[in-house]
């Protein structure tokens, strides 16, 4: 069997701009003034996108149906090692309370969660494409939901909101790449969204009367209906008890989110300091290495969480064009490589994984304007991070495959 | 599930379109804060990272009229500490406390700069010692916040010599600083408290440069040099005097330790003050950075008064040393002749009314002209002159001769001398009929309502030895200021000025105190004390017939003018080099 090593150029040069570029961002981070152990950090970020290059290369040896046959015992794998970190997890960074890290002694392994991402979608693309008919209620969910939700709920008993999102976003957007319709996506996402309007009495009951006039249009089973609206309730008036059981930390997340100014010194500060760290780059930035925010400390975790505050204190606008430009046309590109996919399995993976990285971009990089709540979210190819560029470039191998197996690919005319 | 192309197709169309959305209103946020609201975001990060240290600037320099040097700046180190809220400034302090010794004084004082300008380093210690600054050099990490620079302090070489008219600086009080005049000032700053200092504090002061540290996120400055270029501190230029410190430290000499008074010496041409001095004086360089607390008790209770300065503050009757202004309104009115006699002789005494006023000599000077009047400092005589004058007229011409006034030195302390402002005086305080004409025989021997400061007598002789240009002391060169206060033939001129001769020649109330070789003229003066010895007077001036320098002196309890009259002479032959003083010969 001879195959080609790059089938698709464009995904490639997009991927690899971006591990270089954020190579060079996790270097110029450990540049401090007072040197300090992310120093040298940057060292060990490029031997692990060696490793996930190596991964991406074996992977893009193999075959969809390879990978498709691997996707259960994967998926069983990971859920396996989530499980695990709840018993012998550790924590790490901001969140040293949690669990999300895998860890033999004091030793760090690998965060679950991360290849998790991965194999999550790969399971949820099998569920979705081994269904002949599109999912017309919400008891027909019940298969993709289970696949989501077990991960999901050991990640959020980690406890770690980020993720957590991260996998709700790829569920919504693999359903809708299925096929599912809006309004029952929305029907899905209701009780989340009475979840957040909860806080407000007005604002839940305006909702409300929508999503009734939303069941009545669609006409749900009865019996779903119901228990949609019973639902609805409860999460209404359940969430300020809810509220009361989030980890103080997190609390303070959520509140320092709605308003940063409120805690300036705490966790309001890495959200106060990102922003004039950003502000102060300008058209051009300060220069590369040279962002005086990260060089004194003032920037807050600016190898891992705030790595895109360095970008925009160092590289300016410009530089923030580039970086989000590249990403852009890394989905683009994934979002064409999932149209042309030979098979709905084929397509339901590439979407999955685009929505999984473009989740994490729009979470990163809006929480360092403070669009977004601190969530502790890594930016993909940017942060520093093994199981994450392992993931990532893992990610990459597959589409890579999938790509090449595509229609009007080189490989697909060849058979 | 339904995968066919045109689905895929669409779905794939709507999500390109959210991607593209997603990304632009991103981009988008980005402008808006990186490139609209940049120059907020940048002042921000600058004010993050930069922390300005006000760097003191050094006072000018003082010197006397030959360039010597009379208050200059020493190198001390000054200890102040940045802090984001009192909690944290004290939580410091508390820590500091040990090794810089602190007493909850100095807490107290930290705190209270602290609050009057957050932003600036506080001052903890002004002048740190040399131990102090270097225990706390090894520590200098542990306490990332602390800064200790090194600031000039005032010092003075001559130290009490010089206090009664350079006056001494400290740090700006609370109260000082409510002041519109010292808008400008930031608490822990030095200023001028007193004397030249005071007086001149606007020129002295220099302006204050700023250097930028830049620090980290825990206040560590990271950087030797500064990322902003410094503003210097510029030192304020000097001031020069017109003192002469030689003459100074000559009469500081005289009143060694034992004697206790003010002394003034100017040129009666110009107002230049050539020396002034108050005894006992204090040491300025103690005051410098705060006053401890037991040296200034020890000056409170010194019976001698050394913080009330006697040569400007201090105010006596001016005794016989006043005659001269009785001559010079008698014969401005044209109430006697040059030649005239009064017309009772003096036995020893005057009756008037029921009253009989004696004259200093019991047995008498007989009849006497005013040349001879004034030699002698017969009393019977300016009695009579008072009483032809006539009170009215006698306050008047009292007023012209700036005897109500300040001298007008520049220096910030002087109290105002006291006389009548009218015969009103008299009906305030005594009532229209409590009092009697005698007040006018009072005042005609500088006796009654009169107060005199040293300098001020200064001044009336200047004035006389100037004829008639009131000069306005000064200390600083500054343009000369003169008053024309009289105006005396040159014919009566003489014949006071021959009255004044003949006080320092054989058979004068100062005749032990004369020189060979210089004419001096001038005046003994006893004032009377009703709490103890009376103080004894002594104005006078020399070359008595080209006045180059005035001397004033007032001994405390010195018991009459003749021990003044000494030191003046010792003065005045020390300034115009002419000597030796005639053996001191005995002091009737």
């Amino acid at each position: 069997m001879s195959r080609p090593i790059v089938s698709d150029f464009r995904l490639l040069a997009a991927a690899g701009i971006l591990s270089l570029f954020g190579v060079a961002m996790v270097y110029s981070a450990g540049q401090t003034d007072t040197p300090t152990a992310v120093a040298t950090l940057y060292k060990s970020q490029i031997l692990w996108l060696l490793i996930g290059m190596g991964f991406a290369y074996a992977i893009g040896h193999s075959s969809v149906r390879f990978i498709e046959w691997m996707t259960t015992p994967l998926y069983a794998l990971s859920i396996f090692l989530l499980g695990l970190t709840l018993v012998i997890g550790k924590g790490a960074g901001t969140a040293a309370s949690t669990k999300s890290w895998l860890a033999i002694g004091s030793h760090r392994i690998g965060q679950p969660s991360e290849i998790a991402k991965v194999t999550v979608v790969l399971m949820l693309a099998k569920v979705l494409s081994n269904q002949r008919e599109t999912p017309k209620s919400l008891l027909d969910l019940w298969k993709p939901a289970l696949v989501v939700g077990i991960p999901w709920a050991i990640i959020m008993l980690q406890p770690d909101l980020g993720t957590g999102i991260v996998f709700i976003g790829i569920f919504f957007a693999m359903l809708y790449w299925a096929g599912v319709s809006w309004p029952l996506l929305i029907l899905l996402a209701s009780p989340a969204i009475s979840l957040v309007l909860s806080f407000s009495v007005g604002l839940w009951g305006a909702w409300f009367f929508v999503l009734l006039a939303l069941v009545l249009w669609y006409r749900p089973y009865l019996i779903e209906g119901i228990v949609l609206m019973v639902l609805n309730v409860a999460t209404g008036v359940v969430a300020p008890m809810m509220w009361e059981k989030l980890a103080p930390y997190q609390q303070n997340r959520l509140k320092v989110f709605i308003d940063p100014s409120s805690d300036p010194r705490a966790s309001g500060y890495h959200v106060i300091q990102s922003k004039v760290a950003i502000g102060s780059g300008g058209w051009f930035g300060k220069g590369f290495t040279l962002g005086t925010q990260k060089r004194l400390a003032f920037l807050p975790e600016q190898h891992t969480d705030f790595i895109f505050s360095v970008v925009g204190e160092e590289l300016g606008f410009l530089g923030v064009t580039i970086a989000l430009a590249l990403f852009l046309w890394l989905f683009l590109r994934i979002t064409k490589i999932a149209e042309r996919a030979n098979d709905s399995y084929s397509s339901l993976v590439a979407f999955g994984l685009m929505s999984g990285w473009f989740v994490h971009v729009l979470v990163n990089v809006g929480m360092t304007l403070n669009l977004m709540p601190i969530t502790g979210i890594p930016l993909p190819f940017f942060s520093y991070g093994g199981s994450f560029m392992l993931a990532s470039w893992l990610a990459v191998g597959i589409l890579m495959r999938i790509s090449g197996e595509g229609r009007g690919s080189a490989l697909s005319l060849r058979r | 599930m339904s995968f066919h192309p045109n689905d895929v197709a669409r779905r794939a169309r709507m999500s390109s379109m959210a991607l593209a959305i997603g990304f632009v209103l991103l981009v988008g946020a980005f402008f808006k804060t990186q490139v609209i609201q940049h120059k907020q975001y940048v002042m921000q990060s600058e004010e993050n990272r930069l922390r300005p240290i006000p760097l003191p600037a050094p006072r000018g320099i003082i010197y006397d009229r030959h360039g010597e040097v009379i208050a200059e700046n020493l190198p001390a180190y000054s200890v102040s500490i940045t802090a984001p809220s009192v909690d944290s400034l004290r939580s410091a302090l508390a820590q500091l406390g040990p090794t810089l010794q602190l007493g909850q004084n100095d807490i107290n004082n930290a705190i209270r700069r602290y609050r009057r300008a957050p932003t600036r380093p506080t001052v903890i210690l002004p002048d740190a010692t040399i131990d102090i600054v270097s225990v706390l050099e090894e520590h200098r990490l542990d306490f990332p916040r602390l800064i200790i620079q090194s600031v000039p302090k005032r010092y003075y070489p001559d130290g009490p010599v010089v206090a009664s008219f350079v006056g001494y600086t400290g740090e700006i009080t609370e109260s000082d600083l409510n002041d519109p005049k010292y808008a400008s000032y930031k608490p822990g700053q030095q200023i001028g408290k007193a004397g030249l200092e005071k007086q001149y504090e606007p020129i002295l002061h220099g302006k204050e440069g700023v250097r930028f540290d830049e620090v980290d996120a825990r206040g560590r400055p990271v950087r030797g040099e500064g990322p902003r270029p410094d503003l210097s501190p510029e030192g304020a230029p000097p001031l020069y005097t017109n003192i002469d410190l030689d003459l100074q430290k000559f009469t500081v000499g005289l009143f060694a330790d034992s004697l206790q008074g003010g002394a003034v010496a100017i040129d009666p041409n110009t107002g230049e003050v050539l020396a002034l001095y108050s005894a006992p004086s204090w040491d300025p360089n103690k005051f410098t950075g705060g006053i401890p607390v037991e040296y200034y008790k020890q000056l409170l209770d010194d019976k001698r008064r050394p913080l009330v300065n006697k040569a400007i503050q201090g105010t006596y009757p001016p005794g016989s040393t006043f005659k001269l202004a009785t001559s010079i309104i008698g014969l401005e009115e044209g109430v006697v002749g040059v030649n005239d006699h009064m017309p009772v002789p003096c036995t020893g005494g005057y009756q008037f009314g029921n009253r009989y006023f004696r004259c200093w000599e019991k047995k008498g000077h007989g009849s006497l002209s005013l040349q001879g009047a004034i030699t002698h400092s017969c009393d019977v005589y300016f009695y009579q002159l008072g009483l032809k004058i006539g009170l009215s007229r006698f306050i008047a011409g009292g007023i012209k001769l700036t005897m109500r006034d300040k001298s007008g030195i520049d220096l910030p302390e002087e109290t105002q001398a006291r006389w009548p402002y009218a015969i009103d005086y008299y009906n305030k305080k005594y009532g229209a009929r409590g009092w009697s004409n005698a007040e006018t025989l009072n005042l005609a021997i500088g006796q009654g309502a009169n107060s005199q400061t040293v300098i001020n007598m200064a001044k009336l002789y200047s004035a006389f030895a100037a004829k008639g240009m009131a000069p306005r002391p000064e200390i600083a060169h500054l343009v000369p200021q003169r008053k024309q206060v009289f105006t005396l033939t040159s014919l009566q001129d003489s014949v006071v000025l021959e009255g004044l001769k003949a006080v320092l020649e054989a058979g004068g109330t100062a005749g032990a105190s004369a020189i060979q070789g210089l004419t001096l003229a001038g005046k003994t003066g006893t004032a009377q004390n009703t709490g103890g010895d009376d103080h004894g007077w002594f104005v006078g001036f020399a070359p008595a017939d080209k006045p180059k320098i005035v001397v004033a002196v007032l001994l405390e309890f010195g018991l009459h003018g003749s021990r003044a009259a000494h030191i003046a002479s010792a003065i005045i032959g020390h300034f115009l080099k002419v000597g030796p003083i005639k053996a001191v010969m005995d002091e009737g």
